[in-house]
């Protein structure tokens, strides 16, 4: 489905997780943020290139996987994105949800 | 595999080697039956020669390592042995460890597992007395094993504290990392009302952090705290102890598998079934039993040096569990989540896709027995084909 965001058109599915990485921008990242009431720092910034990374590398994502990378260990990951954090850094670096839920 | 690879190998250039550090072969969903009563030792448990065919060779040894640039295998005996082809079928395994205080003080007193043949009889030995008070049934970290199981096993222990007229003294908790009950969206929609018929709570995007075993209590990173009598709980699952020693797993230990070949990404001539793979469909019995009838054909491709053109869509199919001798049933792919329908026969069933029933369940009884006699001996289960139908099936 269509959703209109800054100003520009994205494609979302129904969770509003993007469809198109393509039509990701910084910009649409950090209004994406503040939409989940997060506003983004540079320690957000290195998650979300390093989940992104791994993403166009299609190395499945996983919590765990976050907590080992040497980026951001498991506690701070859930400072930085609380409640779900995959899900929302996921969501906010334009990129699918993980299925690392099969 | 051996069983089929008998049949279509010559036997004059081939041989078949099979190592298993265990002599006995467990049928494994038998285990969620086992605290409650429902089945006994002896009903899940058989030696593995009674399942081998008499032209294998069995080593019931250990495997230290495989060093695939030598296509060794290394026995713990410090044996080595080479191969031409090897398929891995090394599952998986739970490991408590890997949250701080699961194997605590109270591990086997208050907290337990039934994903291990030990853990679902201590946990039947202590249900047996168990005076009620709260029961937390956890899952640490995906994946795991058959997603469904621990589901069932709050549906089974619902039913189970009803028989013993005690439902009022137990408070049901399930808690899970993932959004919802189950992994998939339409399969959750029906699951999460029978958790509400039932009266078991549900706490999602539950990320362990560590058990405290003084104040009985579960933690998660985000600050939720979920009190506990009695935990169950599923701990990481991860692959064999050999695929972390040989580096060749991922970061839980599973190796990295083509999810159409299932040729490993490890070497050319190293094949993997099962648990131990990492594609991206559930840990269940049914699914290497598809996975079989690919990976043999693929196999035989690869020693006659031919393209692998066998490809697995991810097939899997699981009867679940409801409580009151009444069970679902799900079938899906990598592409196709699980939906209403009949199964295996399309339009007519007997059995019916994602909806309760009686028969679902005698279903599930009965695949024991085609476990040990069908799945085993590498026979077909009959109207069930390797790959997903989406005949009867309403998308």
């Amino acid at each position: 489905m269509e959703k209109l965001i800054i100003g520009r058109s994205i494609d979302v599915n129904e969770e509003g997780f993007m469809n198109q990485f393509s039509q990701w921008t910084r910009e649409i990242g950090e209004a994406l943020a503040l939409e989940n009431n997060i506003s983004l720092s540079p320690r957000h910034w290195e998650v979300i290139d390093y989940i992104q990374k791994e993403y166009k590398n299609d190395s499945p994502l996983s919590i765990r996987k976050i907590g080992k990378s040497g980026v951001v260990d498991i506690k701070e990951f859930y400072e930085l994105f609380p409640d779900a954090p995959l899900k929302t850094a996921t969501k906010i670096a334009g990129i699918p949800k993980p299925v690392s839920c099969i | 595999m051996a069983n089929q690879l008998v049949k279509e190998l010559d036997l004059k250039s081939w041989n078949i080697i099979i190592i298993d550090e265990n002599d006995k072969h467990y049928y494994q969903p038998g285990f969620l039956f086992l605290p409650f009563g429902q089945y006994k030792e002896e009903d899940v448990v058989r030696p593995i020669k009674e399942f081998l065919p008499d032209e294998v060779t069995f080593i019931q040894e250990k495997v230290k390592t495989i060093t695939s640039d030598k296509n060794a295998v290394t026995l713990s005996g410090g044996k080595e042995l080479l191969y031409d082809i090897l398929i891995i079928a090394t599952g998986s395994r739970i490991d408590p460890q890997e949250v701080e205080g699961m194997k605590g003080i109270e591990w086997r007193k208050s907290v337990y597992d039934f994903y291990s043949f030990d853990g679902a009889v201590a946990l039947r030995d202590k249900l047996i007395d168990w005076e009620g008070g709260k029961l937390v049934v956890h899952i640490t970290e995906m994946p795991i094993k058959c997603p469904v199981a621990p589901l069932e096993f709050s549906f089974l222990a619902d039913t189970f504290f009803k028989k013993k007229n005690m439902r009022d003294k137990v408070e049901i908790t399930y808690v899970t990392p993932l959004s919802g009950a189950f992994t998939k969206p339409r399969a959750t929609k029906k699951l999460e009302y029978l958790l509400k018929e039932k009266h078991i709570h549900i706490v999602s995007d539950f990320a362990v952090e560590k058990i405290d075993n003084e104040n009985r209590t579960i933690l998660d990173y985000s600050g939720k705290v979920v009190p506990f009598d009695l935990l169950v709980t599923v701990p990481t699952n991860k692959g064999s102890q050999v695929i972390e020693d040989s580096g060749i797993g991922d970061d839980l230990s599973f190796v990295p598998t083509d999810k159409g070949t299932l040729q490993s990404k490890v070497a050319k001539n190293i094949f993997v079934i099962g648990d131990a793979t990492n594609v991206p469909t559930s840990k269940a019995g049914s699914v290497a039993h598809f996975e079989a009838d690919i990976l043999l054909e693929n196999v035989l491709s690869f020693i006659r040096h031919e393209e692998l053109s066998a490809s697995f869509d991810g097939h899997a199919n699981c009867f679940i569990e409801t409580g009151g001798n009444k069970a679902l049933l799900i079938d899906f792919n990598y592409e196709h989540e699980p939906v209403e329908g009949t199964f295996p026969i399309a339009g007519i069933g007997p059995l019916r896709l994602l909806k309760e029933s009686r028969i679902n369940h005698f279903g599930k009884l009965a695949f024991r027995w085609v476990y040990w006699n069908l799945l085993l001996k590498a026979r077909p289960i009959p109207f069930v084909s390797s790959k997903m139908s989406t005949a009867g099936k309403n998308f």
